[in-house]
């Protein structure tokens, strides 16, 4: 067969969704429906379809494409269905939201997120500096233009700005680093930049002068201290719908490069990148944890939150190497694998409450509005409850297996002092995530209008709540899932 | 040997019971919920049973054991089993739970519901922690018991309920996250087991196991709790409701003490040995001092959280002395306080149904309106004290016994417990109970009803029974403590 076809076929999945994308633009067009049923439910099929290539064309090996510019592996197809059913998820949630709000409620909306989920899609299977860099970029510039959709709100358009300014900037230092890496090394090929590394055929200095300016841009899309100035104003302000997207499934592909460039392609560094994202990962879990305290939004409160879960998540990725040995680098970095998938899980709930709770021209995003959540719906405070449960890392619920398999990788490391700063900052962390509990259970709602919610999200909600505490009683399956396919892609 | 998965069943039946109350659990069904949690929580007493009666008391090994795989990739296992030490806090525990249901029969019209099943529940992840034999599994259980107790606290507590209960949860969060590092130091270094009983037989150097103990003594301290980490104790039982104070007073208090005995002594046995004297000094302190401070309390709760307090210290005490006879007293005294801190504050509370108060300056002449009532409370003061006769005398008595065949002056000192523990509870007894009628609420009392008369009855009956007669309690411990301190003694270091 050519190799051309053959080529696209490993890249189905992507191709899909760009085809779609483009047909869905077109589709659009026609259609007068003011609430988007067909674009959503197309959007949507689109995504399973894609699961269903990806399931299809996994072999279970590293199958090159392009010239090595893609790859298609295991870790990337695991990520990948982690990533669909996210966005599947998302749009569900967003749904009655967007469909409340004017400005929301259009084909862009969805074909945005199409885009969005390609970009991150490609930055999962990237094989070439190029090719991540093509990712970011379409993820980034579908996700400015989603920020500023509700045209009309100051903050978004603040937020937007921000980001795009932050995110231009970021993208800038990503570039010059791989422009050094490629004076370096004098290849973009990230297999090719490892070997040149074995060979010794690098110059070292501007090699770590480029490793430099990668790890800040990797930084700054996981957004992580000192990156993070952009996470909490982007959340704030954004539509709720949107937040739910960036704070979700984006992590899943900053995961995804981070493996490609940092492990497959610079692992011969590590000692250099550990301590810088050493760094990252400590000045994030002390300053997400205190920052989170006396915010009085939630949204802004969990963007701090985020922040030291990925501080949580560069403690498995700093701990993979010791003194040269790279022993026990499997059982780190799939620890931070299954915490990036269990705080995915975990971050599209939370927004989902927040959706569940809000109204047309209302958004339910200052702490008091969970006030008194108990009285209003046990339910859904039980459910929010065991996500915040979850986030502060207590049994037996997802987050704590994810901390638990963080934790033991680093004084698997033999570095205790590390995971005892670590406990430290979640016990902080545990007092934010508390007071939510206590504002639904302990506090006199202040507003007593009942739920009004479709059954649709309650559904999903509820099955995503029970999830939470299903996969904290049998984690097993993520955890091994994790490891097996780090373990054949690696 | 029973077929049956009973501990399985000691954990899950109350559990279960408790999700189904949330289930079925409304506002305006309130009776059928209380049906509901008492039908639980007899049948979570009653599956416990059998494990007293097909107990082995002369087997040094786990009974009942349960093992299967629970996440492989860590080596993980659910995996049960008691011995003499740990199963008879198992039936207290289920035993309590039942007393608490009845307690809270009348009293909690706010969510019902939601109240019973965060008892059940509660009573199913103790039971957990008394059976784990898997650090993880014990540290699941061990940590998820804070989250009802923190909501029991934090919805059907007092004026301060929220720093209470925040408080509470933070305090013993930490020492438990500490005591999490300690179980994966030791998952690396002994080569990926969390099995507790392979911790016992590996040898560690003195450097870890002294780091190892002091982060167990964090956990378990906090727990306990000891001097000087307790103050969360005298904030938390104020607050809380009737039922979560016997529960925090009876069951809650023990899991610190019972971890020293399944953690520290037989996993770091050197160090325990090499920081007796810290745990000693630190037990007189409790004894001593707290006991003074118990004795300034303006509020009834508060002066018996001190008291639990000085109470535990003759746990710690009686567990580093290192001797049969003062760790057999120290856990005898451990479910004696089960009981008798139960029915104090099972007594303050029916004052509290009544009165809405529990300061002793509100109270005074009660014995003229509740004269049934102050019989009881009398005799549980009184074990309280520690009275021969009484539960509370057996176990204290046995740490003194023990104390002076180690030191004459730990003997001493400890001992001075029998006339501080008289001065402070008497005197409460005294305030509260006798002199003139001190206002019009105490003059609107009506005596204790049905259902409170036999709550007390019971306690009344397990307080006299367990003084008189401890044989049935202390026989079945007796081959597990000698296993425990013959292991003890045996040095790790190589």
């Amino acid at each position: 067969m050519n190799p051309y076809v053959l080529d696209l076929i490993t890249a189905s999945p992507e191709v899909l969704v760009l085809l779609m994308g483009c047909l869905i633009l077109l589709f659009d067009l026609c259609v007068k429906d003011p609430s988007r049923t067909a674009t959503f439910v197309l959007t949507q099929l689109t995504f399973v379809g894609a699961a269903v290539l990806t399931l299809f064309t996994s072999t279970g090996e590293v199958v090159y494409a392009f010239n090595g510019l893609y790859v298609d592996d295991l870790m990337g197809d695991l990520l990948k269905l982690v990533l669909y059913l996210t966005v599947i998820v998302t749009l569900f949630y967003a749904r009655p939201y967007v469909l409340q709000r004017p400005d929301l409620r259009r084909g862009e909306f969805y074909l945005l997120v199409l885009f969005a989920t390609l970009g991150m899609m490609v930055m999962i299977s990237a094989n070439h500096l190029l090719t991540i860099y093509l990712g970011i970029e379409l993820l980034s510039l579908s996700v400015y233009a989603l920020v500023a959709m509700n045209r009309d709100s100051v903050a978004s358009t603040e937020a937007a700005m921000k980001y795009f300014v932050l995110g231009a900037l970021a993208s800038g230092l990503l570039l010059y680093g791989m422009s050094m890496v490629y004076g370096a090394t004098g290849t973009l090929s990230i297999p090719e930049i490892s070997d040149a590394l074995v060979s010794n055929a690098s110059n070292p200095t501007v090699l770590i002068f480029g490793l430099v300016f990668l790890v800040s841009g990797i930084a700054f899309k996981l957004g992580v201290v000192p990156f993070h100035m952009w996470v909490p104003d982007v959340y704030q302000g954004s539509p709720t719908a949107i937040t739910m997207l960036i704070g979700g499934a984006p992590k899943l592909a900053a995961f995804a490069i981070t493996m490609r460039l940092l492990v497959s392609g610079l692992l011969l560094l590590a000692p250099d990148w550990q301590g810088m994202l050493l760094i990252l990962a400590v000045l994030s879990l002390a300053i997400g944890n205190l920052a989170a305290i006396p915010q009085t939004n939630i949204k802004r409160m969990l963007a701090y939150s985020t922040i030291s879960h990925m501080g949580f998540v560069l403690l498995g990725i700093v701990v993979g190497v010791v003194g040269g040995d790279a022993r026990f680098a499997l059982n780190a970095y799939s620890s931070s694998m299954f915490y990036v998938v269990a705080y995915v899980m975990m971050s599209v709930a939370v927004f989902g409450v927040i959706i569940l709770l809000s109204r047309a021209g209302f958004e339910a995003d200052r702490l008091d509005d969970f006030k008194g959540l108990n009285k209003r719906s046990p339910w859904f405070a039980a459910v929010m409850m065991m996500i915040m449960f979850s986030m502060a890392g207590v049994p037996f619920f997802v987050g704590f297996f994810a901390k638990f398999s963080i934790l033991q990788a680093v004084v698997a490391s033999g570095q205790i002092g590390l995971a005892i700063y670590a406990v430290l900052m979640s016990l902080i962390g545990a007092f934010y995530y508390l007071r939510i509990v206590k504002i639904m259970y302990f506090d006199e709602p202040l507003d007593e209008t009942p739920i009004t919610a479709p059954t649709d999200l309650r559904v999903l909600l509820s099955i995503n709540g029970v999830a939470i505490a299903l996969f904290g009683l049998f984690p097993q399956t993520i955890m091994s899932l994790c490891a097996f396919s780090l373990l054949r892609s690696l | 040997m029973s077929g049956y998965p009973l501990l399985s069943l000691a954990i899950w039946v109350p559990i279960l019971a408790g999700l189904l109350i949330l289930a079925v659990g409304r506002d305006n069904n309130a009776g059928l919920t209380r049906v509901l949690a008492l039908i639980g929580a007899v049948a979570g007493l009653v599956v416990t049973f059998p494990l007293y009666t097909k107990f082995d008391a002369q087997a040094t090994v786990m009974q009942f054991v349960e093992l299967s795989p629970w996440i492989p990739r860590f080596n993980i296992n659910y995996h049960l089993g008691v011995d003499g030490i740990s199963m008879p806090f198992i039936i207290l525990n289920s035993f309590i739970t039942v007393i608490v249901v009845l307690a809270g029969w009348q009293v909690i019209q706010y969510k019902p519901a939601q109240y019973n099943a965060a008892f059940l529940i509660m009573s199913g992840l103790f039971n957990g922690i008394f059976c784990a034999l898997d650090g993880i599994l014990f540290y699941v259980f061990f940590e998820a018991s804070l989250i009802p107790m923190y909501l029991i606290i934090g919805i059907w507590g007092g004026h301060n309920r929220v720093y209470a209960a925040i408080k509470f949860f933070l305090y013993t969060l930490l020492g438990s996250l500490l005591f999490l590092i300690a179980q994966l130091y030791l998952f690396i270094y002994s080569g990926g087991s969390f099995s507790i009983l392979d911790w016992h037989q590996m040898p560690i150097p003195m450097g870890p196991q002294i780091a190892i103990f002091m982060a167990f003594l964090v956990a378990f301290a906090v727990k306990v709790p000891m001097w000087p980490v307790h103050t969360w104790l005298p904030d938390a039982h104020p607050e809380a409701p009737t039922g979560g104070s016997i529960v925090l007073a009876a069951i809650a208090l023990k899991l610190g003490g019972y971890a020293f005995l399944r953690f520290t002594l037989p996993i770091v046995p050197d160090a325990s040995h090499e920081l007796a004297w810290l745990m000693i000094a630190l037990s007189l302190i409790a004894v001593v001092y707290i006991g003074f401070v118990a004795l300034v309390q303006a509020d009834m709760k508060r002066l018996v959280a001190y008291s639990s307090i000085a109470h535990m210290g003759f746990v710690t005490l009686g567990f580093f002395l290192f001797t049969p006879l003062a760790v057999e007293g120290a856990i005898v005294q451990m479910i004696s306080h089960g009981f008798v801190a139960g029915a104090m504050f099972f007594c303050i509370g029916i004052i509290y149904d009544r009165m809405h108060t529990h300061l002793i300056a509100d109270c005074g002449g009660i014995v003229y309106k509740m004269p049934v009532y102050a019989a009881f409370m009398m005799l549980f003061a009184m074990a309280n004290a520690g009275l021969p006769a009484t539960s509370g005398f057996v176990g204290e008595f046995m740490v003194i016994l023990g104390a002076l065949q180690v030191n004459f002056w730990v003997a001493a000192i400890s001992a001075t417990t029998m006339i501080v523990g008289a001065a402070y509870t008497l005197w409460m007894y005294k305030r509260v109970i006798f002199g003139p009628i001190a206002n019009h609420h105490v003059a609107e009392l009506t005596d204790v009803n049905k259902r409170e008369l036999a709550i007390l009855m019971i306690l009344a009956f397990l307080v006299l029974a367990m003084g008189v007669w401890p044989e049935p309690v202390t026989h079945i411990m007796h081959t597990s403590v000698n296993d425990l301190l013959r292991h003890v003694a045996i040095s790790k270091l190589q």
